[in-house]
């Protein structure tokens, strides 16, 4: 154990740091298709004031810190590109408090989805937040950290808008709070408080998230769910235009795949709805079947199965399971998910077909849509076998090219990787590169913040 | 290549017309009916090809045999009158592509039973009534081989069935059987109905599951403990291309000590499970379909219905879940069966 | 042996370190597997260690202590088999064990377990002690010898040797007594039942145990057998009938519903108390054996039987399996899956954690002491509660 290592166990413990090439291997290697990029040291604090001595420590020495919640980005975020340390952030898993009144739920850094879905399940029922859809191992602070989105986002937003506050250690090692907990009051706001938001989006470049009071939304008795299929992709923007006017649907998500072959060529879309009682639930299928689904069903271009009190739905797990991982019986799979104008879902469909069927890949094609079609989270997922070069090779190239489409198309890469945040930067306004650089700057004077991140030049 | 058996002089000689004036979805008088029917036999449109819900009772109503059911079919296809959305078509065609490999022909021995798209319900075939039965297929990935198309009646894609067909009758019939039972209702009527019906040669003999059941109920006789229970059958829509079979119904039911509960919606007048109906692109057809749902279990409810007996998975997975929050317990004929022998 | 020769080097790689294995169905803990509960390093993962068998096969990784500890600390208890959503989830178990195959075919083992296996080869148990003492256990008990009756009782390592557990062993044998069932036991000529020796990766020293007790079995005419351990319950059911020893076998769980059901055991004394019933993973997720305990439980008058959070298939194992109980890579933390454990127990209200596994037993009451919950809660096998509860009125 070399001194920084031993100053290291005597902040968290001499079980919870690792320099062992054990450690070093698999926190170096991130499940996308990015290289590895090896850390010096790993360390799984347990407090924020754990955090806070790692992270002076790593200024005063100079050493890289990169927060890891969950690893599930598969956008190589959370590989240390210049050594340093890796932070495994998921021992400071607690779950601090659910505020039923004021509907928000207070956690640690660490917690997972998959624990606060099954949290409020048994403590708190009537509440929900917006689940991901990752598996459950994501945590709730990466999340937000991204800008991700869950399975409330057409009605809600993104997730990060759904935060009530943070607490975070600065780079130069002071904890903060941001929102109505710096007054020490309850979690509830970060208005109309001066914006401090300077770390959601920043993926660990500007500090490291500790806490997360994330807003909860009423949870309804019986969930529901239809597919709409529809043969031209053409008219996917304007449905899922129609429908998120009805404000009767919970999570609209249109996706596309080649396979199994029964859905290739075919465009779904899959509407979930909720309420507490048979009638809520009945006057939300109406509206969207009959008011909105009608006309197409009846012109024989678009055909419904769900939505009715009479069949079963086929409700995903909360949190999902997913098997994605494994078509190429390969172990890997990455997407470029990107923040899209609706409309260019045909586009992006097209598109996306066209770069999957160049490097061989079976398409898989999905747009989320958040709020009210302000926009959606379109992705192109690309599997691949990790044992196989070429596989990975394929999966990077059109993985490299969906970012290149992506901002063709009008959108934004989200939580991209070096590569697409490079191209981001490229076109972003200069002013608006300048005040970030400026911002990381004043936060991260030693720039110890997961270097080689969106790094402004 | 393969063409409809279709007599026209049949029809046009029908002083009754029993296929259309029988049916329960539209209120036609005979002369109507005669009418209708003679504009579908020269290809001409006609709204019985709108307000049919594929139902598949004509083919039984038609005391002549002569196939009204698979015209209208035919005359949809060739019109391009749907009933059922394009996209749900292109799922449903692709749905029968076999992609997970090619036909492992398995070694089997008879009784032989053929499940068809069911591998996943094998589990049912275990136990005294079935002890030296085989089945193919066991691997679900080689269900696609199996299939027996007819589902595509429903839309309107009766030249898919005929493409493909004759290859589901080769895979079968290189397992060397000279009698396949048929777990599903759908693919005896393929066998025993539709591919007569057609001119596609089919080279053993098929056998209904309920004739199995009840043959092998008599062998197990004595150890038959009577169940005592009122139950409906659920008849499924494939059962009206086999309905010299539907005797067995009560045969079965009689030996296994149950009572068919007295109903309204049963025999030549009984109601499909409208999972077809529900999909259908005309208005006012998933209303139709809540309402042949309704009044079906209204009508088992009334009766006493304890147990509402099926044959037909997809009726199983339509309805199984509103008999049950009925008050009902769904189940399938050939588990009824087993609880009898035990 | 390289990574081409390793058996499972198609399917290795397919691990995608999603992260299920480390949870209940529930996901109300990502604490579920027992190495990351005590870690909390993503190496000891069910992932992580697949990752890292794959590396070391591929030669991207040299062996080392640390690393042998890393894949010796999965304590095979199947949470990850049971969680893991993908088609080889099966063979995982497996492919951990194989790897321990491959360290010791190269000598490359920690010594802890080289101390395990050899003591296992040389004395016919982990701990080393002699194989003249192994039937100890059964002095003043008036338990008979195997000759002929219709039970063999198989008391197993854990059962003959540790000294709490021996209380266990003769618990059963006295409950077994009061049921008039007709058994005998093996004494100190028992031997090891291999199960932790497979699962340690000892394959050849597997294979001559188990040969070698079913010789001895066949022998002396054994067809049935009743084990205390479901451990033995495992070997004997699952991996013996390969090597042609085919016996009927049941754990003491499922003997003892029996015959409670049929009236030969009266439980009538009850035994007052609330109890919660910890699932052995070789009694639950690896013989789906879920219910007979409890229907035991059930059957005892005052027993009232509470679950923990985690439970059947989602019990967090104690992390005595895999020969932990021995090598202890699990132990030292309050992040112990066997501390972690009796505190769910604790959660529930119950003053008692039942047991059916003499591993799980002797676990739990080191981490109860561990946690200074000696005054809440109490750690008692099956066979011991039921005992109680035979006890008074002369039953």
């Amino acid at each position: 154990m070399d001194s920084i290592c031993q100053s290291l166990a005597e902040i968290v413990g001499e079980g919870h740091v690792s320099n062992r090439p054990e450690e070093l291997y698999i926190y170096s290697r991130d499940l996308g298709t990015a290289e590895p990029h090896l850390p010096r040291y790993v360390v799984a604090p347990r407090t924020t004031e754990e955090v806070q001595q790692v992270v002076k420590l790593a200024n005063r020495e100079k050493i890289p810190v990169v927060p890891l919640g969950g690893g599930l980005t598969l956008a190589g975020l959370v590989m240390p590109l210049r050594g340093g340390i890796v932070l495994d952030m998921k021992r400071m898993d607690s779950i601090l408090e659910v505020n039923e009144r004021a509907r928000y739920a207070l956690v640690e850094a660490g917690v997972s989805q998959g624990k606060l879905v099954a949290y409020l399940n048994t403590h708190h029922p009537t509440l929900v937040h917006s689940e991901p859809g990752a598996p459950g191992q994501a945590t709730v602070a990466g999340n937000v950290a991204i800008h991700g989105q869950g399975d409330l986002a057409q009605p809600y937003g993104f997730n990060s808008d759904m935060v009530n506050g943070l607490e975070v250690v600065l780079p130069t090692g002071e904890v903060c709070r941001i929102g109505s907990c710096s007054l020490a009051q309850q979690w509830f706001t970060q208005h109309p408080l001066p914006d401090l938001g300077l770390f959601l989006g920043w993926c660990g470049t500007t500090g490291v998230i500790t806490k997360v009071s994330l807003r909860l939304f009423p949870r309804k008795r019986i969930r529901d769910m239809g597919m709409f299929v529809l043969e031209d992709g053409d008219l996917v923007p304007d449905i899922l235009y129609r429908i998120s006017h009805t404000e009767m649907a919970g999570d609209l998500i249109a996706w596309s795949q080649e396979l199994p072959v029964t859905v290739s060529g075919l465009h779904n879309i899959s509407i979930f709805i909720s309420g507490d009682s048979e009638e809520e639930l009945e006057l939300k299928r109406k509206l969207i079947r009959v008011g909105i689904l009608g006309e197409y069903i009846h012109s024989g271009v678009g055909g419904l199965v769900g939505l009715s009190a009479n069949v079963r739905p086929r409700l995903p797990r909360r949190p999902p399971v997913s098997t994605i991982q494994d078509i190429k019986k390969g172990g890997g799979f990455e997407y470029v998910g990107a923040i899209m104008p609706v409309d260019t879902y045909p586009e992006c469909c097209r598109r996306g077909a066209e770069i999957s069927a160049r490097h061989n890949i079976a398409y898989t094609l999905l747009g989320r849509v958040i709020g009210r079609s302000h926009a959606m989270m379109f992705s192109w997922s690309y599997v691949f076998n990790r044992a196989d070069e070429d596989s990975v090779r394929e999966a990077r190239e059109a993985l490299y090219e969906s970012d290149d489409l992506a901002l063709e198309l009008g959108g934004i890469p989200w939580k991209p990787g070096v590569y697409g945040q490079q191209a981001v930067m490229e076109r972003m306004d200069p002013n608006t590169l300048s005040l970030m650089k400026k911002v990381k700057k004043l936060l991260d004077p030693n720039g110890i913040m997961n270097p080689g991140n969106w790094e402004v030049s | 290549m393969y063409e409809l058996r279709f007599d026209e002089r049949k029809c046009l000689g029908c002083q009754t017309c029993d296929c259309l004036t029988k049916c329960q979805y539209m209120d036609i008088d005979v002369e109507t009916a005669k009418t209708e029917m003679r504009k579908i036999i020269n290809g001409e449109d006609s709204f019985v090809l709108r307000q049919c819900v594929t139902c598949y009772a004509c083919e039984e109503y038609c005391k002549k045999g002569n196939h009204p059911f698979y015209l209208i079919v035919e005359r949809q296809e060739e019109l391009d009158i749907p009933p059922l959305p394009r996209p749900l078509i292109k799922q449903g065609v692709q749905m029968g592509v076999p992609w997970r490999g090619e036909l492992v022909v398995q070694d089997v021995q008879e009784p032989f039973l053929d499940m068809c798209m069911f591998p996943q319900l094998a589990g049912s075939i275990q136990g005294k009534l079935f002890d030296s039965v085989s089945i193919a297929p066991t691997d679900a990935r080689q269900r696609a081989h199996f299939f027996c198309q007819l589902m595509y009646l429903h839309y309107a894609r009766s030249s898919v069935i005929r493409e493909r067909l004759p290859q589901v009758i080769e895979n079968i019939a290189r397992h060397n059987v000279k009698e396949v039972i048929c777990f599903h209702d759908e693919c005896y009527g393929t066998f025993a109905s539709y591919a007569p019906a057609f001119g596609i040669e089919v080279p053993f003999k098929p056998v209904h599951f309920f004739e199995y059941l009840y043959n092998r109920l008599v062998d197990l006789k004595d150890d038959i403990k009577p169940l005592n229970l009122k139950v409906a059958y659920q008849r499924p829509c494939s059962s009206r291309l086999s309905s010299d079979k539907l005797h067995l119904v009560d045969d079965i039911f009689d030996l296994i000590g149950v009572e068919s509960v007295e109903r309204e919606y049963v025999g030549e007048n009984a109601l499909c499970c409208a999972g077809a109906i529900r999909m259908q692109k005309y208005e006012g057809r998933y209303e139709l379909a809540d309402d042949v749902l309704r009044r079906n279990i209204e009508d088992m409810v009334r009766a006493g219905t304890q147990f509402c007996v099926f044959n037909c998975p997809a009726c199983f997975d339509s309805i199984g879940h509103v008999v049950a929050r009925s008050g009902m317990n769904p189940i399938f004929m050939g588990d009824l069966c087993r609880l009898a022998v035990g | 042996m390289a990574l081409t020769e390793y058996r499972y080097s198609d399917v290795i790689h397919r691990c995608f370190r999603c992260g299920y294995c480390k949870f209940p169905t529930s996901f109300i803990e990502v604490n579920n597997c027992p190495a990351y509960a005590r870690y909390r390093l993503e190496s000891y993962s069910t992932g992580g260690r697949l990752w890292l068998i794959r590396a070391w096969l591929n030669d991207e990784l040299d062996w080392s202590e640390h690393l042998g500890e890393i894949v010796y600390s999965c304590a095979a208890c199947k949470n990850c088999a049971e969680q893991c959503p993908l088609p080889f989830s099966d063979d995982i178990v497996d492919m951990i064990v194989a790897a321990k195959g491959a360290m010791v075919e190269r000598g490359s083992v920690p010594s802890a377990v080289k101390e395990f296996l050899e003591n296992v080869d040389r004395q016919g148990n982990p701990y080393g002690t002699a194989r003249s003492k192994r039937g100890e256990w059964m002095e003043g008990t008036g338990i008979q010898e195997y000759d002929g009756q219709e039970f063999l009782y198989y008391v197993g390592c854990v059962g003959s040797y540790d000294t709490r557990a021996q209380q266990v062993a003769r618990a059963l044998g006295r409950v077994l007594q009061k049921g008039g069932v007709s058994f005998g036991v093996l004494g100190d000529r028992e031997n090891c039942d291999g199960n932790d020796v497979g699962k340690l990766g000892e394959e050849g020293l597997f294979e001559a145990l188990a040969e070698e007790n079913i010789r001895q079995f066949k022998d002396l005419g054994v067809s049935k057998i009743v084990t205390l351990s479901p451990h033995a319950f495992n070997a004997i059911k699952n991996d013996y009938p390969r090597l042609d020893g085919t016996f009927e076998v049941r754990h003491y769980s499922q003997l003892l519903r029996d015959l409670v059901r049929a009236g030969k055991l009266d439980v009538s004394s009850g035994f007052k108390a609330k109890v919660t019933y910890h699932d052995p993973c070789f009694l639950g997720r690896w013989n789906a054996e879920y219910e007979a305990p409890r229907d035991v439980l059930r059957a005892v008058p005052g027993v009232e039987l509470v679950e923990m959070e985690r439970h059947r298939a989602d019990a967090l194992c104690c992390g005595g399996g895999g020969g932990n109980f021995y090598t202890d890579f699990l132990g030292g933390s309050e992040d112990s899956p066997s501390r972690i454990r009796v505190r769910d127990a604790c959660a529930t209200g119950a003053s008692i954690v039942a047991t059916a596994c003499p591993n799980c037993l002797t676990m739990l009451e080191d981490a109860v002491k561990a946690e200074g919950l000696d005054d809440r809660l109490k750690v008692m096998d099956i066979s011991e509660i039921v005992g109680e509860a035979c006890q008074a009125r002369g039953s």
